[in-house]
């Protein structure tokens, strides 16, 4: 447990620190969603109707920016060789290092999105459900995005790929994630916020050891 | 029992290219083997299958525990202590950290950087490669582990250095360990040579 504790604490130092790619991540959230308003003008209905998709796609690509490099830095500066013979489970890093992409990542893109939900427009109970849906759906995407990451890391310029990797495999997450708050301004029930539990879950759960897979076979090739 | 490590038939081919084959070696506690050859004769290579970071085409690497447990496979990572060919030091983390880091995953405790000739509170980006070096030795030291296996350990290390890692393989030796060390130049230490390349 503390093997497991140490790995977060020192992926969320390097994320944080200069060089890290976290506070790049939410500037780039907060630029993309500032910027689509300007193009579509001020339509406040319109605005209101289209923010959970807008700041969903928002978030997505954001924290796609900042795992590229969850495993390509360890693997490029031979840290990874030392991981890989430490007493820790391959699997077992790969979870924290996936907890730490979530902790720098998907929690602040989680309480920026509130902020930039109320600034389009968006209800007070919509607002609530988009916040919800995030804290639920974040945490699969810095999941599934582990496992591109680990896939990828031996590949120069693969954050180039990795989108085409990770992005099919998250679509139910923004489908289910806009999917809730559309529901909740349309006034109607929906399962959709269940549906993205399940799914996050599942993912958090079987991620690590496809993560640990993919570096496995990247350092004996 | 003593620590042992035993190797056989082992063969690794790359790509279309052969780098060894057939390779049968026995070390015993106390060994130290300098690992020499030409650039791209398999050293590194060699040292990754030994790790178990790198599956061999053929062969067995099998390690002898003091308690005469024999451990092979992915086990034998737990007894491998490792100092490659990059220095694993992260630009962002002062040498303390980056040293209390690496103890705390290896469930060790951390030795002080002052030992090795590093300041603790050193930025890992104002290193030189020499203090670089020197850090992953101070890595290798804090872990441990009973079998050393060093990737051009001398790279960059000044005449202090050089003098500080050879008398760090002479107690880590002295001491019941093994240590492989893929190198050009004498590491200043009496041992075994393996020559690599030849055949």
């Amino acid at each position: 447990m503390s093997a497991l504790r140490t790995v977060i604490a020192r992926d969320l130092m390097l994320a944080v620190r200069a060089g890290g790619g976290a506070a790049l991540a939410l500037a780039f959230f907060a630029a993309v969603a500032t910027l689509v308003p300007l193009g579509i003008g001020p339509d406040l209905k319109l605005l209101a109707r289209i923010a959970a998709g807008v700041l969903w796609v928002a978030a997505v690509l954001a924290a796609l920016l900042s795992l590229d490099r969850l495993f390509q830095a360890d693997f490029e500066d031979g840290s990874l060789d030392l991981m890989a013979l430490a007493p820790l489970s391959l699997e077992a890093l790969a979870f924290a290092k996936i907890v730490a992409h979530w902790l720098s990542t998907g929690l602040p893109l989680t309480v920026i999105g509130a902020l930039l939900a109320v600034a389009y427009g968006l209800p007070a109970a919509a607002t609530g459900t988009l916040v919800l849906a995030l804290l639920i759906g974040t945490p699969a995407v810095s999941a599934i995005g582990g496992i591109g990451a680990a896939l990828t890391l031996s590949i120069r310029r693969g954050g180039l790929i990795l989108p085409f990797i990770v992005l099919p495999l998250v679509a139910p997450v923004v489908i289910f994630g806009a999917g809730a708050v559309a529901a909740v301004l349309d006034g109607l029930q929906s399962g959709a916020l269940l549906f993205l539990a399940a799914f996050s879950l599942l993912a958090v759960a079987l991620a690590p050891f496809a993560a640990a897979a993919g570096v496995r076979l990247n350092l004996g090739a | 029992m003593t620590f042992a490590l035993a190797i056989e038939r082992l063969a690794l081919t790359r790509g279309h290219r052969r780098l060894f084959a057939g390779l049968d070696l026995s070390l015993r506690a106390g060994d130290l083997l300098s690992l020499t050859g030409p650039n791209g004769a398999g050293k590194t290579s060699l040292l990754r299958v030994i790790a178990g970071l790198l599956a061999p085409t053929e062969g067995i690497v099998r390690i002898r525990t003091d308690s005469g447990e024999a451990v092979d496979g992915e086990d034998r990572a737990r007894l491998v202590g490792w100092l490659g060919d990059r220095d694993a030091v992260k630009p962002q983390l002062d040498v303390g950290e980056q040293l209390r880091f690496w103890a705390k995953l290896y469930g060790t405790p951390a030795p002080e950087p002052e030992a090795f000739g590093l300041k603790p509170q050193l930025p890992g980006q104002y290193l030189s490669s020499g203090q670089k070096r020197r850090l992953a030795l101070a890595r290798l030291v804090l872990t441990g582990r009973k079998l050393w296996l060093l990737d051009e350990p001398l790279a960059a290390l000044d005449d202090d250095g050089k003098a500080l890692l050879a008398g760090k393989l002479t107690a880590h030796c002295a001491a019941g360990g093994i240590a492989i060390a893929a190198t050009h130049d004498p590491l200043g230490v009496d041992g075994l040579t393996l020559r690599l390349g030849d055949a």
